[in-house]
């Protein structure tokens, strides 16, 4: 099977810790070449941090895994400099359709307002997302990306943790001031220190047939309850690229799932959806079952847990890997900071504090439209039904439909780092918000807003006039610069112009800046290098600026 | 003279809402967990108690012939 992907296989290289002999130190290792630990160490690179980055495999992931990233993580993606490669051989679809038995009952656009960058989801299997990012990592020199490097044991102290890696050459010791465990669902060195993960398995089983045919179904997400083609059942049909469709099949726990896989099942199943003569190749066939469920701590002293092997959703909703990835763009500047003294080490607790708190609302969601999806009691199917029923007519209905609450970001709100607001404030950009996008202008340049505002502390000053910006604004300002952390100050401003003492201006070209961020004139945002938003203010002041940042890096 | 909202109307005054999905899915799950380690004749007094108790809360009787003849439809 496969037949549209070759998988790369990359070179396996003997590590210099056999060849030298002497245990070495680094400062962060990374365990799992997955879309969220190649993340992880693109970011360390990118930030000017030697990462070591150990896979116990030598390709890409195999098989049908992750399909849908969402716009948080193609933002992120962006500032990791693969979200044009996604994009570009990704399916980018807003709308999602929801079918009861024969009749359409409910749709939905992913992305309610225009005027944003990226879509509000592409598909795209996982193997292409992961190659893109290895070719990334590989351009950078700080990355060492090790293959068929397997951790076999690790242990920690409180400053250091020591892992010994098996290899086809032997087994070699290294030490590390900080470890990523980005190695899955399975998590080996969650197992190896003893950590438990906490949830529940769902008792049901799930058939994915990935399908290479030729169709003109439009590029949207269809759901199916209780479909006449698979009576009882749900089933999801997804877009790929390379005319790859993804299928997946209720089957009930009952199933036997070897007896599922077999061709003599699955092609008569697909042949009853698609309801023609139509030819199709199999592509991938598996049978899955899932669990939701997390860690209690997502830091563990020197180890620090990120996506799968922190926490594990239903796939309802594509919560897995979009939330891994924002779980490395929460984590990565953090460390960054704390690697170069300039932020306490607790600083990495607030990286659990507001990951855990995501992790929850991600499982939260998922929970529920499992519930919807495969109802655990028939007290349970019968208000599902109900509430199809009642979806094609009548609104407060549709609003009830749950095939999947698609990934979205996590509000931080409440979380240590934010400052609460002092003023008042309309509209969704509280403090802790994952940060709106907007298109703006630039020196007659068309840009958008996050990719103008990322990796670093800056602070947002929306102005009616660029130029009318007066000398008591400007030395408010120039403490921000020069703090330990710097904080780059930016002008928005309502109409273009040059501003005094060479700050950078952006035009908001087309207001939405000002109408997402209830901006006006002396309006400042510190945002933080996760583009979410620190504190806010309706009038400059230094002092306040500081003791915010301070606050946003642990220092309170 | 009232009539039956069949719009969207699940809110929390003790809660901010980031998603307009999530106040129904409160409601939903609060729904689903009532039900739970119930036997489907438990389940039905539930309901059945449960209506009693919501139709007593709006008492507009016209309104409530209007979601008693909604809900009928193509039983």
């Amino acid at each position: 099977m496969l037949s549209t992907y070759g998988h790369p296989q990359y070179a396996y290289v003997p590590p210099v810790e056999l060849r030298a002999g002497a245990t070495r130190r680094y400062a962060v290792v990374v365990v799992g070449a997955g879309p969220v630990g190649l993340a992880a160490a693109i970011d360390l690179a990118q930030r000017g941090t030697p990462v070591l980055l150990l896979d116990d495999d030598d390709t890409v992931s195999v098989g049908s895994r992750g399909i849908c990233y969402a716009k948080r993580a193609l933002e992120v993606l962006d500032r990791l400099g693969v979200g044009d490669g996604c994009v570009a051989k990704g399916v980018s679809w807003n709308v999602g359709r929801t079918f009861f038995r024969d009749d359409e009952v409910y749709n939905f656009q992913l992305l309610s307002q225009p005027d944003h960058k990226r879509p509000g989801m592409i598909n795209l299997q996982q193997y292409y997302l992961e190659e893109f990012l290895v070719k990334r990592a590989q351009e950078l020199p700080l990355v060492d990306l090790r293959w068929k490097n397997k951790v076999v044991a690790v242990c920690q102290s409180d400053d250091l943790a020591t892992l010994q890696v098996e290899t086809p050459d032997g087994v070699y010791a290294l030490e590390t001031d900080w470890l990523i465990a980005a190695d899955g669902a399975r998590s080996s060195l969650r197992r190896m220190l003893n950590l438990e993960v906490e949830g529940k398995v769902f008792m049901d089983r799930f058939l994915i047939a990935d399908v290479v045919m030729k169709a003109d179904f439009p590029a949207e997400r269809w759901f199916w309850f209780d479909p006449p083609f698979h009576r009882g059942q749900s089933v999801l049909l997804h877009r790929q690229p390379d005319n790859v469709w993804r299928i997946d099949f209720q089957l009930g726990w009952q199933a036997d799932p070897e007896e599922e896989k077999k061709p003599e099942h699955v092609i008569p199943r697909i042949k009853a959806m698609l309801g023609d003569d139509r030819q199709f190749d199999l592509e991938w066939v598996s049978v899955y079952t899932f669990q939701c469920r997390r860690m209690r701590d997502f830091r563990h002293r020197r180890v620090l847990f990120v996506g799968d092997a922190a926490h594990q959703v239903s796939p309802f909703g594509a919560r897995g890997a979009n939330s891994g990835i924002q779980d490395a763009d929460n984590l990565i500047w953090k460390l960054n900071l704390v690697l170069d003294r300039k932020a306490p080490e607790t600083l990495l607790d607030s990286y659990a504090e507001e990951r855990e708190l995501a992790a929850d609302e991600n499982l939260m969601n998922s929970t529920r439209s499992t519930e919807f999806i495969t109802p655990g009691s028939s007290a349970s199917l019968t208000f599902r039904n109900a509430v199809l029923s009642l979806a094609g007519r009548y609104p407060f209905a549709r609003a009830l439909v749950n095939s999947g609450r698609l990934s979205v970001p996590s509000v931080l709100e409440g979380s240590s780092l934010n400052t609460p607001d002092s003023e008042c404030f309309r509209g969704e950009m509280i403090p802790g918000a994952p940060m709106d996008d907007a298109p703006l202008r630039e020196a007659g340049r068309e840009l958008w807003l996050l990719d103008a505002v990322r990796d670093r502390f800056m602070l947002l000053c929306y102005v009616d006039t660029p130029a009318a910006v007066d000398a008591t604004t400007l030395a408010a300002l120039a403490p921000l610069g020069a703090a330990p952390v710097a904080v780059e100050v930016v002008l928005v401003a309502a109409r273009d112009g040059v501003a005094p003492g060479g700050l950078r201006v952006l035009e908001d070209s087309a207001g939405r800046y000002a109408e997402r961020y209830d901006a006006r004139n002396g309006t400042a945002y510190l945002v933080r290098p996760d583009q979410h938003v620190s504190a806010r203010w309706r009038t400059i002041d230094s002092e306040r600026v500081l003791a915010a940042l301070a606050r946003a890096i642990g220092r309170v | 003279m009232a009539t039956l909202n069949t719009a969207a109307n699940f809110s929390d005054p003790d809660k901010r809402y980031f998603r307009a999905f999530s106040p129904g899915d409160d409601f939903y799950e609060a729904l689903i967990d009532a039900h739970r380690e119930l036997s489907d004749a438990q389940s039905a007094l539930l309901n059945a108690r449960l209506i009693l108790l919501l139709a007593n809360h709006i008492g507009d009787l016209n309104v409530v012939r209007e979601a008693l003849s909604i809900a009928r439809e193509d039983v």
